[in-house]
């Protein structure tokens, strides 16, 4: 009996880990205690083990060098510095700005209103990766001009719950710097394999609404006349980014011969600089060459984009690491705030207190889990595991699949942060036995953690959603006249559609692994950074262990444990 | 019972003011991290020092709220079955948790953290990167995170056997992860709508 128990160590300390896990208590000192009760358990048992359990008490003495080894996590800095700065931008009214503006732009056509909403939603989600405040924002905004104008309920609240996710997808999102973590991978490298598909995405939301509005056009109707108050001037807006375009391009050409590759994005960053300026200028002396629509949208839409360069564009470059664009963008967040006059004392502390409160339990969900996998792998965990997923038929698909069900199914009731540390650290070893390229592996799984977030009834962007939308019928504030609420049932009916879009993306990812694997050998090398600081090189951090010398600059890992997954 | 639960409160004010102070490195590391990258970018050089310091502030903001953090049961659940239960057997999974599983394992980690520590500081160990910060600073941080905890894991049990015997209200009543989220999501819809309120007035 004893040597049953003992040979099958893993398979119940995972079995008493959901059950610790569903009694309730708190994830993190769950997590420790199973680690620390199967720690002794395996000691007790590992005579009678066949050598299949490799714990003794030193080994238990190993746990402060792994705790050094959290705390000294540089790629994890990125968490607090990307929160801070969700928290601040989504008070600084910026995206409340877009929404009116790109909402006037597109406000005509058909559809306009929830084409308005997406690319907002993934421009939103390129600065911040905070679902909240994007969803917040659509609700409180663009919510009621929807209603307000005959959208279809569904539609209206379908859109903005799957736009506001796209935060979990786009980069700079949490989910994937967590998921670069676990796997061991660059963040810059996810940031990069992420970037694609999710505009793929973007583009398969705006296909939805362009089919609705085919084939019923009146749950997606157009602005009516009175409504657009930023009025016509549409040509004028393509003029500027034609020339916006073309200062953008010259300077790419101009450039190339010395900056090679970064040409694009310096080229780029000429052309907006330029018609940003002029913008301003032809506001501020009254020329008015510019429509007031042209210039509105300039003048709204360039500190976002200037921000994303900030925080992505100085990431791709190879300039900043993903903790400094974080940084850096917490600071122009800060900036950002404070033009439009929202810098304020509670404005700071409010969104310290949220992102200390955020990282005290992240990080001590991380502990908990280097706790229970010090005993986990101790009892070969990770082994029982490897041979449970590389048996699966399909080879690569076929473990694919199953882990996006696996994970599909888990973020109901766990949230991404816990998949991450728990779940995601056993795939590793199967899914590199498959030789699957773990990047790939992280942005199929980021997919999937984002779908959970709309999917009813637990997603999380149904909740936001459901707290700003009208519960019951109100009076419309523009017309006078009484608009009925939004019910629950319409939110989830509404979600359902993009659930199944999410569903096919997955699919797409799986199916198309060059989407994602194009990260490889484009304008970020490791090396650069280097070159960049010499002395860097003779630090004594073990070079490769991250997979990446951006991630391993300064943060030597001390001591690294001694079963490590 | 009345002495210990001024001991309790005793105990929370200290993670209160503590969690509260150390909220403030994480803007400090923001703005040395992202002072960091545009000096090394500008003058071409870094430091190492200033590497290190960015999660030596971020530790301690971690480690040093953490207490807090449990005062204000803002660790998180899986609430999926504890939600069911009535407000009696939550309060018995909770002291249950308290006593077996975070007393025992915040015990056991400043236990073996403060000699590790130590062992720092009596070598006066430094980090093996080039113009590293010393060292024991930080270990000191992780111990002393876990000292917290453990008396804030005193603090909670004091107060969770008040609760259960009536002698004070219940602090946290529970409310589940998606009620949450939807009171977060109208208190942040407040905020917002109150601070564009105040530039129209402006």
């Amino acid at each position: 009996m004893i040597e049953f128990i003992a040979l099958n160590m893993a398979p119940i300390m995972f079995a008493s880990l959901v059950v610790f896990l569903l009694l309730g208590y708190p994830v993190a000192f769950s997590l420790a205690a199973n680690g620390l009760v199967f720690f002794a358990i395996g000691v007790w048992l590992a005579p009678y083990s066949d050598n299949s359990i490799t714990l003794d008490w030193p080994l238990l003495f190993t746990m402060p060098q792994r705790l050094w080894g959290v705390m000294s996590n540089e790629t994890l800095l990125a968490i607090p510095f990307f929160t801070f700065m969700g928290i601040v931008l989504e008070r600084s009214g910026m995206a409340e700005d877009l929404l009116d503006t790109v909402g006037q732009l597109f406000g005509p056509i058909r559809g306009g209103l929830a084409y308005a909403v997406i690319l907002v939603g993934a421009l939103l989600a390129a600065t911040t990766g905070v679902v909240a405040a994007s969803v917040i924002a659509m609700g409180l905004i663009s919510l009621p001009i929807m209603l307000r104008y005959g959208y279809d309920r569904r539609v209206a609240s379908g859109v903005i719950a799957a736009s506001g996710t796209l935060a979990q997808i786009i980069p700079p999102s949490l989910v994937l710097i967590v998921l670069a973590d676990q796997l061991g991978r660059s963040v810059g490298d996810m940031y990069k394999g992420a970037m694609l598909p999710g505009l793929v995405l973007t583009g398969f939301y705006i296909g939805y609404v362009f089919l609705v509005s085919i084939l019923r056009p009146a749950w997606v109707p157009a602005l009516p006349p009175e409504a657009r108050t930023l009025g016509h001037g549409v040509t004028s807006l393509l003029v500027a980014v034609a020339a916006a375009i073309g200062i953008g391009y010259g300077a790419h050409v101009a450039l190339f011969p010395t900056y090679g590759a970064n040409a694009d994005v310096l080229g780029a960053t000429l052309g907006i600089v330029a018609i940003y300026g002029y913008a301003l200028i032809d506001g501020a002396l009254g020329i008015g060459l510019l429509s007031r629509l042209a210039s509105q949208v300039i003048r709204v839409l360039i500190p976002p984009l200037a921000l994303i360069f900030l925080v992505l564009g100085t990431i791709f470059l190879g300039i900043a690491t993903p903790t400094e664009g974080g940084a850096m963008g917490a600071v122009g967040a800060l900036v950002l705030a404070a033009m439009k006059g929202r810098f304020t004392m509670a404005v700071v502390t409010q969104a310290l207190e949220s992102t200390t409160r955020l990282s005290a339990f992240v990080m001590f969900i991380l502990i908990g889990a280097r706790v229970f996998s010090l005993s986990f792998y101790g009892v070969n965990g990770h082994i029982w595991v490897e041979h449970l997923l590389t048996g699966l038929p399909g080879g690569q698909t076929g473990f694919l699949i199953f882990v996006s069900i696996l994970v599909f199914l888990l973020a109901f009731f766990l949230d991404f942060f816990e998949l991450a540390f728990i779940i995601v650290p056993l795939l590793i070893a199967p899914a590199e036995a498959l030789g699957i390229d773990l990047i790939w592996f992280g942005v199929i799984l980021g997919v999937n953690m984002q779908t959970s977030f709309m999917h009813p009834p637990f997603g999380f962007a149904l909740f936001y959603l459901r707290s700003v939308a009208p519960k019951s019928s109100y009076l419309d504030k523009v017309t006078g006249i009484r608009t009925a609420g939004v019910t629950t049932g319409q939110i989830y009916y509404g979600a359902i559609p993009f659930v199944i879009i999410q569903v096919v993306m997955i699919g797409v990812v799986i199916a198309f692994p060059q989407l994602v694997m194009h990260y490889k050998g484009v304008v970020v090398d490791p090396s650069t950074v280097e070159i960049v600081v010499p002395q860097m090189q003779t630090l004594g951090a073990p070079a490769g262990t991250e997979g990446g010398g951006l991630q391993t600059l300064g943060a030597p890992k001390l001591g690294a444990p001694v079963i490590n997954p | 019972m009345q002495s210990l639960l001024a001991l309790s409160r005793a105990i929370d004010g200290l993670s209160e003011k503590i969690g509260k102070a150390v909220m403030w490195l994480i803007l400090v590391a923001i703005l040395v991290s992202a002072g960091n990258a545009v000096v090394r970018k500008l003058f071409n050089s870094s430091s190492n020092a200033w590497l290190e310091l960015q999660w030596y502030l971020f530790g301690a903001a971690f480690m040093l709220a953490a207490a807090h953090t449990l005062r204000q049961n803002e660790h998180i659940r899986i609430d999926i079955l504890y939600g069911l239960r009535s407000r009696r057997a939550q309060h018995w999974i909770d002291l249950f948790g308290h006593v077996f599983f975070l007393l025992p394992f915040v015990v056991l980690m400043t236990w073996m953290l403060v000699p590790y520590a130590y062992a720092a500081w009596s070598i006066g160990q430094i980090s093996t990167n080039a113009g590293g910060l010393i060292i024991w600073p930080a270990r000191a941080l992780l111990a002393a995170g876990f000292a917290l905890l453990s008396l804030q894991a005193l603090s909670e049990i004091i107060k969770k056997i008040a609760v259960m015997q009536g002698l004070i209200d219940d602090p946290h009543p529970f409310v589940s992860a998606h009620e949450a989220a939807e009171l977060e999501g109208a208190a942040l819809a407040a905020a917002v709508a109150e601070l564009a309120e105040k530039e129209r007035s402006k």
